[in-house]
C-alpha cells in the first residue's frame, strides 16, 4: 500500500463511478479519501501472505435452485417505474458505440 | 384506553391475546403519539394512515377468527430500504424518487404472515451510510433523549421511533452497526442477527457480505420475538442458512440468574479516546453480569484494530457495485443527458447525496485497477483475522461483553465535516459485522448528561439465545430499559 | 517479408435451460418486450441471484465435450461497467476461477487433422437487447440475465479457416450436447475474435485487435481475412498496429474502430458477495458424465458400422444434429439406412436449401419417409415416385398412399397387363427379338423400354424384366 497511496485521483476514479464532482467536492474529497487512504494504512502492520481471503461471513456452497419458472412481474408495473419509456421499451438516449 | 403505544411489544401480545385491547386501539394510540410528537423527533418519512388502519382491522378479524400470533395486530416501523409492495422505498435518497416497490421482501412476508401492522417508513442515513442519519436527503431526526443530539444511525429511525413510543417495534438493518449504535444511542434494544440467519431479499444493499436485518425495541424479548419471526431459511437468498430457528421468545424466563455462564471481556474494547463515563457505566454493568453469577474471563480480540481499515475498504468496494444500479434507467429519478453516460453522471450526480458519493468513490479506488491487491485483497485477509479471533475467544467464553460506541450520542453537526472521525466511532461494531456473528445492544446507563448508554453482549455465530438470555436477565435485573425520554 | 496471423475466439454460447441464469424468468426469444423480467434481472433495489443448477450443469457437459478439466472449486465475480443494457451495471461472472479449465479440440481443417487448445469456459449472464430508433435507443431486458457461457480459445488458430472449422466443431457439439441449440439468428451462439500478425518466426505475438460481437460464421470469416490483410498492410506499410476493439460493417466488409486502448474499461472484477462458490464433486461429475449424449463421431462410426452406410453418407448425415437426430427418427420405423440416406443427402438436403428452411420447417415426418421407403421396397412405387411423393409431402404434407394414389404412381406387377404389354411389344417389334434370339441379350432392353411406354412408366421393371424373359427365353 505505501508504494501504491500517492494520493487518489479523484477526478478519474469519480468518472469511472460515472459522477461528476463539481470543483468543491474534488478538493473536498481528495482531502478527507486521502486521509481515509492514510488511516487504512495501518493493515501494512499485518503479514497477511499466508492467509486466505474471506468473502463470504459464512462458508456455505452449491446454493442453487431448480430451473422453473418463477413469477415474473407485471408489464405495466415494469413501465410505470421506467422515467421512459416506448412501445414496451425502457427508453434512453441514443447509445453510441463506444 | 390510554397510552397502549408506551407498552412494550409482549405487553401488548397478552392485551391482544385476551382481549384488553384491539389492535386497531393500539394503532389509534400509536398514531396520536407520531401525531404529537414525530414533529420533534421526525422518525417518519411516509405514514399512511388507513392502510395502518386497514391492517389493524383485518388483524383484530384474524385473531377474532381464532388466530393467536405474538406479532399479530403490532405496529412496527420499516427502515425506508426495505421493499413492500406498493410503497416507495427511498432509502433517504432522492435517487429513489418515484420508486415504488413491486414486491415485498422477505421479512416483509413473514411480518405480513404474522398478522403485524406495517406502520409506517422511517428515516436513515441515505443507503445506510452513516452513524448519526444526518446523511438523509428527505428529512432530519433527532434523539428523543435530546433533541439537540443525533440519533445515531443508520437506523437512527427506528430507533428513535422506538425510543419515543411512536411504534411499538421497527426493523432497521446493521452493516456496520447501524442497529446496535442508534439502539445505544437511544437507549432501545437492537439485535444484529448472525450473517445468513435473516434473509437480505428485499433489502437494499449496502454491503452485501456484512449487511442483516434485525429487530429495534423496547425490551430484550420484544427483540425475541420479533427475531423469531425474521429468521428462517429463504431460498431467494443465496447467503440464507438452513438453520432451525429456536423459540427465541419463550425461552427467555423469569429467571436472571447467569451461573455457570462464562463471559468475555475483550482486553483491547475500551479504546483509547473512549468517554470515561461510557466505560465506568459499561464497567458498572459487567460486574452486575458478575453479581448474577456470571464468571467473567478475559479474552483477547488482537486483530479489531483493524476493523474499521477493513470495513471502509470491504464495505465501500461492494456498495459501489451495489449502487450502480441506480442510473436512471429503469426506475427512480432521471436526469437527461445527451447519452447514456451522461444521463448516469447527472443523475447519479444529483441523487446521491455526499457521504454516498464520497463511498463510492472511495470503493471505487480500491478495486481498481493495480490497487485491488494492495486494498481489497489485503483487507478480505484480515478480515479471515478478524473472524479468527472471535473464534478463538469463543473457546473460552459464552458471550462477550462490551461498550456499543465510545461516546454517547453527539449534538448534531459535531462530525459531519470529519468522515474519518465520523468512521472511527464504529470500531466497536464493525468486527461482528466483518466476523459474522451476533451482537446486541441493550441500555446499561446514562451519561452525566443524561444521554443513554448501550452494552455490547456479543455472541458466536448462531448463539442468538445466549446473548438474548444474557440481554434479558441484565435487563430485568435493572431498571435502565424502564426510563423513558420526556417529550 | 512473410507474415503470419495468430487468431483466438471468444465464443458465447447461450444454454438450453427454461429460465434465465439466476432468478425463474423464462427465457423465450421474441416475446413481447419487458415480459420476462423480474426485480433480480432488472436490478431492482433488494433483490437478489440465486443460481440456476441446470445452467451449471450445462456448462460442465460442455466442458466435458470440449475436453476441459472441471474446476472442483469455482466462483463468482462482478465484472463492473456501465450500459444500459446492463441492469446492475455489473455483470455476474467468473474472473479467476471458472467452472471449466483448459480443454481441447481436433478438427479437419482443409484436409489436415489440427488441434486446438481451450483456455476456459465460464458462466456469466446475458445482457438486455438495446434498439435503435431515431433519437432514442429502446432497452428489453427479456434477455437480460439469461444463461451465457463464455468458450474461449488459446490464440491458436491462424486462419480464417482454422477458426471456421473450430467454430462449426464447436456448435455441433453443443447442438450434440444438449447445451445449446446454437441458432446464430437467435444471437444464442456469438463470437468475438482477436487477431494479431507478426513476421513469420517471430516468438512474440504482436498488438492485439478484438472484433466484437459477430454471430454469422460468414462475416466472422470475411472479419478475419480483412483484418489479416488490413494488418499486414498496415506493417508492410511501415506503421504499426493499434491495440484496439474494432466492429464489423457487414455492408461494407470492413472492420472498424470502436474502442481505443487508452478507452479500455477498467472493470474492478472482485468476489460477488451474492452468490456462494461452486464445489462440484467427483460423484457429480461422473453421474453427468454418465449422461452425455452421444457424439457426431461415434455416431458416424455406427452408422457405418451397425447400418452398413457408406463413410461420406455417415459424415453427411451426422454434420447436423438436426439432421442426425432425423434420420435416427426415420430408423425407428424402417431398416433401410441407405434408402432413408438417399432419400436425406438428396431430395431433404436440396429442398431445404432451395427453400433456406430447417429440417424442422419441413413438413415430411420421418415416419412418411419411412412409409415411402416401404412402398418402394414393396416395388409398389418406384424410386421416382417415391421422390416425387416426397416432395409432395415436403411442402405440404399429407399422406403417401393417398398421394401415390392422386398421382398414379402405382407400379403395376399384375400378370395379365404385364402379358398384354409385352406381347404388344414382341409383336410390334420383330428385329431386336431376332437379335436377342441370336445372343444379344442388350436387345431386351429395348422391348422393356416398349413395355414401360405402354404402362406409361408404370410397370414394374423388375417384372416386365422376368415376364419378357420368360418369354424370349421359353
Amino acid at each position: 500500500m505505501s508504494e501504491t497511496h500517492e494520493g487518489m485521483d479523484v477526478g478519474y476514479v469519480a468518472k469511472l463511478a460515472c459522477i461528476d464532482l463539481t470543483e468543491e467536492e474534488t478538493v473536498l474529497f481528495q482531502s478527507q479519501l486521502d486521509q481515509v487512504l492514510h488511516y487504512v494504512e495501518q493493515l501494512n502492520e499485518l503479514d497477511v501472505s499466508a492467509v486466505e481471503p474471506t468473502a463470504h461471513a459464512v462458508p456455505v456452497f452449491n446454493v442453487l435452485r431448480k430451473d422453473e419458472l418463477g413469477t415474473s412481474l407485471n408489464h405495466e408495473e415494469v413501465m410505470a417505474n421506467a422515467p421512459s419509456s416506448a412501445d414496451g421499451h425502457i427508453r434512453v438516449p441514443k447509445i453510441i458505440e463506444q | 384506553m390510554a397510552d397502549l403505544h408506551k407498552h412494550t411489544l409482549a405487553e401488548l401480545s397478552e392485551k391482544l391475546s385476551s382481549g384488553a385491547c384491539t389492535s386497531v386501539d393500539i394503532v389509534n394510540d400509536v398514531l396520536a403519539s407520531i401525531d404529537s410528537t414525530d414533529g420533534k423527533i421526525g422518525a417518519y418519512l411516509t405514514l399512511d394512515r388507513d392502510d395502518a388502519l386497514a391492517q389493524a382491522n383485518l388483524a383484530d378479524e384474524r385473531r377474532a377468527n381464532g388466530e393467536n400470533l405474538p406479532l399479530l395486530g403490532i405496529p412496527i416501523a420499516i427502515k425506508d430500504l426495505l421493499n413492500v409492495k406498493g410503497q416507495p422505498c427511498t432509502c433517504s435518497s432522492k435517487i429513489l424518487e418515484g420508486y415504488i416497490a413491486p414486491y415485498d421482501a422477505t421479512v416483509i412476508s413473514k411480518l405480513r404472515k404474522a398478522g403485524a401492522v406495517l406502520l409506517g417508513r422511517v428515516n436513515m442515513d441515505e443507503f445506510a451510510m452513516g452513524s448519526s442519519t444526518e446523511n438523509a436527503a428527505l428529512g432530519k431526526t433527532s434523539n428523543p433523549w435530546n433533541l439537540e443530539h443525533v440519533p445515531g444511525g443508520s437506523s437512527g429511525g427506528s430507533a428513535a421511533c422506538v425510543s419515543a413510543d411512536e411504534a411499538i417495534a421497527a426493523l432497521g438493518s446493521d452493516t456496520g452497526g447501524s442497529i446496535r449504535q442508534p439502539a445505544a444511542f437511544c437507549g432501545c434494544v437492537g439485535v444484529k442477527p448472525t450473517y445468513g440467519r435473516v434473509s437480505r431479499y428485499g433489502l437494499t444493499a449496502f454491503a452485501s457480505s456484512l449487511d442483516q436485518i434485525g429487530p429495534l425495541t423496547k425490551t430484550v424479548k420484544d427483540s425475541a420475538i420479533l427475531l423469531e419471526t425474521l429468521c428462517g431459511h429463504d431460498p431467494l437468498d443465496s447467503s440464507s442458512l438452513k438453520m432451525d430457528v429456536p423459540a427465541f421468545g419463550k425461552n427467555l424466563t423469569a429467571d436472571t440468574s447467569l451461573v455457570g455462564m462464562k463471559l468475555g471481556l475483550p482486553k483491547e474494547y475500551f479504546v483509547e479516546g473512549m468517554d470515561p463515563e461510557v466505560e465506568k457505566v459499561v464497567r458498572e454493568a459487567i460486574e452486575h453480569c458478575k453479581s448474577l453469577g456470571a464468571e467473567i474471563v478475559e479474552v483477547s480480540l488482537p486483530n479489531a484494530k483493524y476493523a474499521i481499515a477493513v470495513y471502509y475498504i470491504i464495505a465501500t468496494a461492494e456498495a459501489s457495485a451495489n449502487l450502480a444500479r441506480f442510473d436512471g434507467i429503469r426506475y427512480g429519478m432521471r436526469i437527461d443527458g445527451k447519452n447514456p453516460a451522461d444521463l448516469y453522471a447527472k443523475t447519479r450526480s444529483a441523487g446521491f447525496g455526499q457521504e454516498v458519493k464520497r463511498r463510492i468513490i472511495l470503493g471505487t479506488y480500491v478495486l481498481s485497477s493495480g490497487y485491488y491487491d494492495a486494498y481489497y485483497k489485503k483487507a478480505q485477509k484480515v478480515r479471515t483475522l478478524i473472524r479468527k479471533d472471535f473464534t478463538d475467544a469463543f473457546k473460552t467464553c459464552d458471550a462477550i461483553l462490551a461498550p456499543v460506541t465510545p461516546t454517547p450520542a453527539y449534538k448534531k453537526g459535531d462530525k459531519t465535516d470529519d468522515p474519518l472521525k465520523m468512521y472511527l466511532d464504529d470500531i466497536l461494531t464493525t468486527p461482528i459485522n466483518l466476523a459474522g456473528n451476533c451482537a446486541l445492544s441493550v441500555p446499561c446507563g446514562f451519561s452525566s448528561s443524561g444521554m443513554p448508554i448501550g452494552l455490547h453482549i456479543i455472541g458466536d455465530d448462531f448463539q442468538e439465545e445466549t446473548i438474548l438470555k444474557v440481554g434479558h436477565a441484565y435487563e430485568q435485573s435493572t431498571e435502565w430499559h424502564k426510563q423513558r425520554p420526556s417529550l | 517479408m512473410k507474415y503470419e496471423a495468430t487468431i483466438g475466439l471468444e465464443t458465447h454460447v447461450m444454454q438450453k435451460t427454461n429460465t434465465k441464469m439466476f432468478c425463474g424468468c423464462k427465457y423465450e426469444y421474441g416475446a413481447k418486450p419487458n415480459t420476462h423480467v423480474c426485480p433480480t434481472c432488472l436490478g431492482y433495489p433488494g433483490a437478489l441471484p440465486v443460481m440456476n443448477e441446470k445452467a451449471i450443469e450445462l456448462i460442465c457437459k460442455a466442458g466435458m465435450l470440449l475436453g476441459c478439466e472441471i474446476n472442483p472449486n469455482s466462483k463468482w465475480d462482478r465484472k463492473n461497467y456501465f450500459y444500459p443494457d446492463m441492469a446492475k451495471n455489473y455483470q455476474i461472472t467468473q474472473a479467476d476461477e471458472p467452472l471449466c479449465l483448459g480443454g481441447e479440440v481436433t478438427v479437419e481443417v482443409e484436409g489436415e487433422m489440427k488441434t486446438f487448445s481451450l483456455e476456459r469456459i465460464h458462466q456469466e449472464e446475458n445482457a438486455a437487447k438495446n434498439t435503435h430508433v431515431a433519437g432514442a435507443s429502446l432497452v428489453d431486458y427479456n434477455r437480460a440475465g439469461t444463461a451465457l457461457m463464455e468458450i474461449v480459445s488459446d490464440p491458436c488458430m491462424s486462419s480464417a479457416a482454422d477458426a471456421l472449422a473450430y467454430m462449426t466443431y464447436v456448435k455441433q457439439i453443443m447442438q450434440y450436447g444438449g447445451i445449446s441449440n446454437c441458432d446464430q439468428e437467435k444471437g444464442q451462439m456469438r463470437s468475438d475474435v482477436n487477431v494479431s500478425v507478426k513476421p513469420v518466426g517471430q516468438k512474440e505475438l504482436g498488438s492485439k485487435v478484438e472484433i466484437k460481437n459477430m454471430n454469422s460464421f460468414a462475416f466472422i470469416q470475411d472479419a478475419i481475412e480483412y483484418e489479416i490483410e488490413r494488418q499486414i498492410n498496415l506493417l508492410e506499410s511501415g506503421g504499426s498496429v493499434v491495440q484496439e476493439t474494432r466492429g464489423y460493417n457487414p455492408d461494407r466488409g470492413e472492420t472498424f474502430t470502436q474502442r481505443t486502448k487508452e478507452n479500455a474499461h477498467d472493470y474492478r472484477y472482485f468476489p460477488e458477495p451474492d452468490l456462494m462458490p461452486v464445489k462440484v464433486s467427483s460423484e457429480q461429475m461422473e453421474q453427468w458424465r454418465s449422461e452425455l449424449p452421444e457424439m457426431p463421431t461415434p455416431r458416424r462410426k455406427r452408422y457405418v458400422e451397425t447400418l452398413g452406410l457408406p463413410e461420406y453418407d455417415a459424415g453427411v448425415l451426422t454434420a447436423s444434429m438436426e439432421v442426425s437426430d432425423w434420420f435416427e427418427e426415420t430408423m425407428k420405423h424402417t431398416k433401410n439406412a441407405k434408402a432413408v440416406s438417399n432419400f436425406i443427402m438428396g431430395e431433404m438436403l436440396r429442398l431445404l436449401s432451395e427453400q433456406g428452411l430447417k429440417i424442422a420447417d419441413a413438413k415430411v415426418t420421418p415416419e412418411k419417409l419411412a412409409q415411402i421407403v416401404a412402398l418402394i421396397d414393396a416395388k409398389t412405387i418406384s424410386t421416382g415416385g417415391g421422390k416425387q411423393i416426397f416432395e409432395v409431402l415436403f411442402n405440404e404434407g399429407g399422406d403417401p398412399q393417398k398421394i401415390m394414389e392422386a398421382k398414379g404412381l402405382a407400379q403395376v406387377s399384375d400378370d395379365s397387363a404385364l402379358e398384354g404389354w409385352a406381347d404388344e411389344a414382341m409383336a410390334n417389334n420383330p428385329k431386336p427379338v431376332e437379335e436377342y434370339k441370336a445372343g444379344n441379350p442388350a436387345s431386351i432392353n429395348f422391348l422393356m423400354g416398349q413395355v414401360m411406354k405402354s404402362s406409361r412408366g408404370k410397370a414394374n421393371p423388375g417384372a416386365v424384366m422376368q415376364m419378357l424373359k420368360q418369354k424370349l427365353d421359353g
